[in-house]
């Protein structure tokens, strides 16, 4: 990560490039400042904005739900921040239309769930009993596997019939794991079920162990003693789980800036022009020597691998999966709005998505409903024509807000409306995404005083 | 990897030392094919080819159909290209030029018919296989990859780059040769962007080009790709006669630098002034081969163009 962002983009912060007079070292490494703290400034601005909104919405409660309402949208922002950044990879960097998000997630937390499980369990299917790391491996390369069968036919088709192909098998995964003959026929043969419909338990939360002996509530080892001390019910009065659950935090903050550096990386490389190029026009790439299908078939590989990663962080840390709420494909359009917004092709604009999305689009109007409706003293009407023939606009509101889980998906109707009408490039879309592994912005003098 | 672009003087000495056209065909063939190459599966088949082409003839074809479900677009056509020369193909519309093209390049399959570049077999090869042989090529509407910019667009090019491989791009220790191999290759984009004259527009989405930029960006990226022979589909098409005459100069000049080409176009004047050869197509097949004086006065050429002024 030697070079900095779009020219532009630095251009436009921090007023007119350089003269050529100045020595190009200390250029190049003002401008990387410049763009780096830019990049991270808009990440935790955004991040520092939305705490702000939850805490005017839940102070009145107390620290301890301000914490936690806190904690809640930091994890969700996080996680749907690490699934963008993956399809990112794919639709905005390669332009392909993989609608298949959540049956790689699926398949990645659900491998790592029958690899890690107790091979005899108290409740629930058998497992291979191996240890986490293992489990979290063969999640990745289950959903990598999966993700190479995909492209093959990514390899003849076209955007959309790849988009129905990508759906196709999602459903196929969701609905394999929910059926109860999947289940018996994996026991059988290798050992290790899915548990049907009624889903599966996650091992225990290594993080979990960082703050309590054996993951038993109420013995704290050292580390949880001194946190639960000075922040939990002895101190700040915050409850553990809360705290517990910031830990894991951390370690999504790490995954999320690994992702990251190896995303940003790759796109700025060969490898990364190539992907570009794909996109722009294949017959173009295919005509300057570039090998097309090898390169889908890494993206597909790399993508669903840290799907893969990314479904075990989310739904592997949540206690137990199941295949119907929560692999459905709406979340594959959560995911893709969250790119959609952040700006395809911008690996900072899908962490923007993801954070944006999961705050203000997900969680945002459920909980600001819930305030208002806790604000209003007024009975709801029984039906939506009650609402209206009352003629009293706190009744409607009371009945509006008591109602808002269907309201948010007009809510995000609209907004996604607006943003393709207005915004199609998203939030940073209209960046210059440098595809090299240097510095493109200036020509550097004679070429030998650069890096 | 040569590291000037527009000065190809390897790839004159390779042709001209394969003058002796029987001793050692095969092995200047080989030679000629370079390191940047994938092995060759089956060596007595290339030397089978070599035997039968002499090696200063870098394109060959020969008894090429294609055929769109009844239509038959290219009926038989046979024609070669000599080595370092500007040769013109024309013919009216739809005489099947264009799927000439796409059958030398890959993108269509010919339903019959071989195609030979530098003696070996090329015939259904991928584009990006006969790309890699040396054999590339430009569109008759520029096809710039329009939210790339302009530098990208070049660096996009050269084959053979260590950073296509996924590895190599991420892995902390293996970046350093990456970035080694990308400084050189910026050096030789902007050199070859200021060859023809657009450096000033290396920053540029190419999307903002103007159609006669366009055009010189295709051909400066086809450059990049460090070319035996290229490939031209009309580079001439909606360009104002300044940069037409522009786009000719780069193209004499290179020619001077040992490159091959061969070029479609539809305007009489531009081939028979530029070209020392000309192939004329008709109705799929090709209808005479000679220089510009012999086709203006083929009688069976002014026919096949309706008595239209040559």
């Amino acid at each position: 990560m030697s070079d900095p962002d779009a020219s532009d983009d630095s251009a436009s912060t921090s007023g007119d490039p350089a003269p050529a007079s100045d020595p190009p070292e200390s250029v190049t490494a003002a401008l990387v400042e410049a763009a780096r703290e830019s990049d991270l400034g808009l990440v935790v601005g955004t991040l520092l904005a939305v705490y702000a909104a939850a805490t005017l919405l839940t102070f009145t409660d107390g620290l301890n739900s301000v914490v936690g309402l806190l904690e809640t949208l930091t994890f969700l922002g996080l996680v749907y921040a690490l699934t963008a950044l993956a399809l990112n990879l794919q639709w905005g960097y390669t332009g392909l239309f993989n609608i298949g998000v959540a049956g790689f997630m699926a398949v990645g937390v659900y491998t790592m769930g029958m690899v890690v499980r107790s091979p005899d369990p108290a409740f629930g299917p058998p497992g291979l009993g191996l240890p986490l790391p293992v489990g979290v491996l063969a999640g990745m390369g289950m959903a990598a596997l999966l993700g190479a069968l995909a492209a093959l036919p990514a390899l003849r088709l076209k955007a959309d019939y790849l988009a129905i192909v990508t759906l196709g098998l999602s459903e196929i995964i969701r609905l394999s794991l929910q059926s109860s003959a999947f289940d018996t026929f994996l026991r059988e043969t290798i050992g290790a079920g899915t548990g049907g419909g009624r889903g599966m338990g996650m091992p225990d939360n290594p993080v979990r162990g960082l703050f309590l002996v054996d993951g038993q509530a109420g013995n704290p080892t050292a580390l949880g003693d001194l946190v639960f001390g000075v922040f939990g019910t002895d101190g700040l009065g915050i409850a553990h789980p809360i705290l517990i659950g910031w830990g894991y935090i951390a370690v999504l903050a790490g995954f999320l800036i690994g992702f990251y550096l190896l995303l940003e990386r790759l796109g700025r490389s060969p490898f990364g022009r190539t992907m570009k190029a794909i996109r722009e026009d294949e017959l173009v790439a295919n005509s300057l020597g570039k090998d097309v299908n090898l390169v889908k078939i890494k993206v597909f590989v790399i993508g669903c691998a840290l799907m893969g990663l990314a479904g075990i962080l989310w739904f592997g840390s949540q206690g137990n999966v199941s295949p119907t709420p929560q692999f459905r494909p709406l979340l594959t359009f959560y995911v893709f709005i969250a790119v959609i917004i952040g700006g395809s092709g911008s690996n900072t604009g899908s962490v923007l998505g993801g954070i944006v999305f999961a705050a203000v689009l997900f969680e945002g109007p459920r909980r600001v409903g819930g305030a208002v409706r806790g604000l209003i003293d007024a009975e709801t009407p029984a039906s939506f024509a009650d609402a209206v023939a009352s003629l009293d606009p706190v009744t409607f509101l009371a009945y509006a807000t008591d109602n808002v889980a269907p309201l948010q998906f007009v809510f995000l109707g609209l907004v996604l409306v607006f943003i393709i009408h207005r915004r199609p490039e998203g939030i940073l879309g209209d960046r210059i995404e440098t595809a090299a592994a240097v510095d493109l912005s200036e020509r550097p003098a004679g070429g030998e005083s650069d890096e | 990897m040569s590291s000037d672009a527009p000065d190809p003087i390897d790839d004159a000495d390779a042709n001209g030392a394969a003058d002796p056209r029987d001793a050692g065909a095969a092995d200047t063939v080989a030679a000629a094919d370079g390191p940047d190459d994938e092995p060759e599966a089956n060596d007595s088949a290339v030397e089978e080819a070599a035997k039968r082409t002499p090696s200063t003839v870098p394109l060959r074809v020969e008894g090429l159909v294609k055929r769109f479900g009844g239509v038959t677009a290219v009926d038989g056509a046979s024609f070669e290209v000599e080595s370092g020369s500007l040769t013109g193909l024309i013919g009216p519309n739809g005489a099947g030029k264009s799927t000439t093209f796409n059958c030398i390049t890959g993108v269509h399959e010919p339903t019959a018919g071989t195609v030979y570049f530098e003696g070996e077999d090329i015939t259904g090869l991928r584009p990006h296989q006969i790309a890699r042989k040396g054999l590339v090529r430009t569109f008759q509407i520029a096809r710039e990859l329009s939210e790339m910019t302009v530098l990208e667009n070049l660096m996009l090019a050269p084959q053979g780059q260590l950073g296509e491989s996924a590895i190599r791009a991420v892995t902390p220790g293996l970046r350093g040769a990456v970035v080694e191999e990308e400084t050189a290759l910026r050096e030789r984009a902007w050199e070859t962007l200021e060859f023809f004259e657009i450096d000033h527009l290396a920053h540029e989405h190419a999307g903002n080009l103007s159609g006669g930029q366009r055009k010189l960006l295709e051909m400066a990226r086809a450059l990049m790709t460090d070319p035996e022979m290229v490939l031209l589909d009309e580079p001439l098409a909606g360009v104002n006669p300044t940069l037409e005459e522009k786009l000719l100069d780069r193209i004499h000049d290179l020619r001077a630098d040992g490159y091959t080409f061969l070029l479609v176009e539809h305007d009489m004047d531009v081939i028979m002034n530029n070209c020392e050869r000309v192939i004329v197509m008709h109705q799929g097949s090709v209808l005479a081969e000679g220089t510009g004086d012999e086709i203006r006065n083929d009688e069976r050429v002014i026919e096949a163009y309706l008595g239209e002024d040559l």
